[in-house]
């Protein structure tokens, strides 16, 4: 693969990370992590949206008229998000309605729309797709980490399985009630962060 | 790069165009699709309700409609607890009942932030094997944190003992108010007492925890972190077991189960 695309797909995982560096995203981030199943799905229909919003902005970015621009981008991310609930409604009802309306909220993710105005308006269609797919991988990437760690430790399950037997149903694990609340993804993705930082000093901010 | 404003407003009508044609033919052609998917869901809730499934039972289409045979759906007027045989229930829509003013009524002020009534509701018998009443489903409804909670309380022949609580839809912080759907939650329901003996509606979501069903009739164990959607619980069960909502169509049933 030709250098750009590589950088715009590989980049954004850890060099770049949209939620870790960027700390975009947060709030499904910290809505949707309770299991990884939820996790799965959210991670598809932002991946989803993000390659396509990308894709059809850098397709247009001559033609859009700047003084519009903002509005216009919105339009065709909503559309996207749009057709992606139908789809779960049609096809994955139980999970749509465990995701409720943080799918509809992707509109609002900042990540979406920070990469088609800071990315897809200035670069070509191929390279915008790239960018959008490893934009998604990204976030992807830590919601499922996130996922992984609430879902074991706060129910002692990974995708409705049975991994540690709880204390309460006769096994012995007692699981951490912190990770099934929202501010239990505030300590893992806490953690990501640091842990990024101690690996790519770089990233480490400078105190002012 | 400059613009004319014509060509700014032509652009701008023709992505409304692409887009709206694009999410309504997605919207319309998946519309068959959800409706089903949505019909299902409904009678499998009334089914884990019930108790006549568990959640962790592999609940496919045909499972469902199995299960559901020895569920009778049946329309009752809300305000004299009479049933309407008139009234096919598979095709009565509650909800849009609700808000045609030519069937539905202001409700009276309460708690759940319920606007207005139908006049007629769909309950659901569940039969034992010589066709007797075994227990009745009531849908409910009420407003919690974010949203308005639907969902079906069951409860005993003898209508006041519950045997269960579920919410098919609502819109509450997963993790949180969403737990209502935990099935470790929805376990506490099953045993608890609904009424006390003068007949007023007591069952209550208390903070914190409560005791097991025997000790504890009345109170049912709080949600972690979601105290107005746990209220929000208490509110509804209080307005739909009162006299305003499925009061006169349970006292009906007490009535004919004295005298039968």
């Amino acid at each position: 693969m030709a250098g750009p695309g590589r950088k715009a797909l590989l980049d954004p995982l850890f060099e770049n990370n949209p939620i870790a560096l960027q700390v975009l995203g947060i709030c499904s981030a910290l809505a949707v992590t309770t299991k990884m199943e939820t996790s799965v799905v959210m991670c598809g229909a932002v991946i989803f949206v993000l390659t396509f919003s990308n894709f059809f902005v850098s397709l247009l970015r001559n033609n859009i008229p700047s003084s519009i621009r903002i509005i216009v981008q919105l339009t065709i991310i909503s559309s996207l998000v749009i057709i992606a609930d139908q789809f779960l409604k049609a096809y994955l009802y139980d999970i749509s309605k465990q995701l409720s309306v943080f799918v509809g909220l992707i509109i609002t993710n900042c990540i979406i729309m920070g990469r088609a105005e800071a990315f897809a308006m200035q670069n070509r269609p191929s390279l915008s797709i790239m960018d959008g797919l490893g934009n998604g991988f990204g976030y992807s990437l830590i919601l499922l980490a996130t996922g992984f760690f609430r879902e074991l430790l706060g129910s002692g399950k990974l995708f409705g399985h049975t991994v540690f037997p709880l204390a309460t149903e006769g096994g012995w694990y007692s699981p951490n009630g912190l990770m099934t609340l929202s501010a239990g993804a505030f300590f893992i993705i806490g953690g990501f962060i640091w842990a990024l930082r101690v690996w790519k000093r770089d990233q480490v901010e400078e105190e002012g | 790069m400059q613009h004319s404003v014509g060509y700014t407003i032509l652009f701008a009508g023709l992505i409304c165009v692409v887009c709206a044609v694009l999410v309504s033919s997605s919207a319309v052609s998946l519309k068959e699709m959800q409706q089903v998917n949505a019909a299902l869901d409904k009678r499998k809730n009334v089914l884990l309700s019930a108790g006549l499934a568990q959640p962790t039972d592999e609940l496919d289409a045909a499972r469902v409609q199995e299960l559901f045979r020895v569920v009778k759906p049946m329309v009752i007027d809300l305000q004299s607890g009479e049933a309407v045989p008139d009234i096919d229930p598979s095709a009565y829509d509650q909800r849009k009942a609700r808000n045609d003013p030519d069937s539905s009524r202001p409700a009276p002020p309460n708690d759940s932030s319920i606007s207005r009534l139908p006049n007629h509701a769909v309950v659901y018998q569940v039969l034992d094997e010589s066709g007797e009443m075994e227990m009745v489903v009531l849908p409910i409804e009420g407003y919690g944190l974010w949203s308005t909670l639907y969902g079906f309380l069951s409860l005993d022949a003898d209508t006041r003992t519950v045997r269960g609580l579920t919410y098919y839809q609502h819109g509450e912080t997963p993790g949180l108010g969403g737990e209502v759907d935990n099935p470790r939650w929805k376990a506490r329901w099953p045993g608890r007492i609904a009424f006390d003996s003068a007949g007023q509606t007591v069952i209550e979501v208390i903070k914190g925890q409560a005791g097991p069903p025997e000790e504890d009739p009345h109170r049912v164990d709080g949600l972690a972190g979601a105290t107005i959607t746990s209220r929000g619980v208490t509110n509804m069960l209080q307005f739909w077991l009162g006299e305003n909502g499925f009061g006169p169509y349970l006292k009906r049933l007490r009535d004919t189960r004295k005298s039968s």
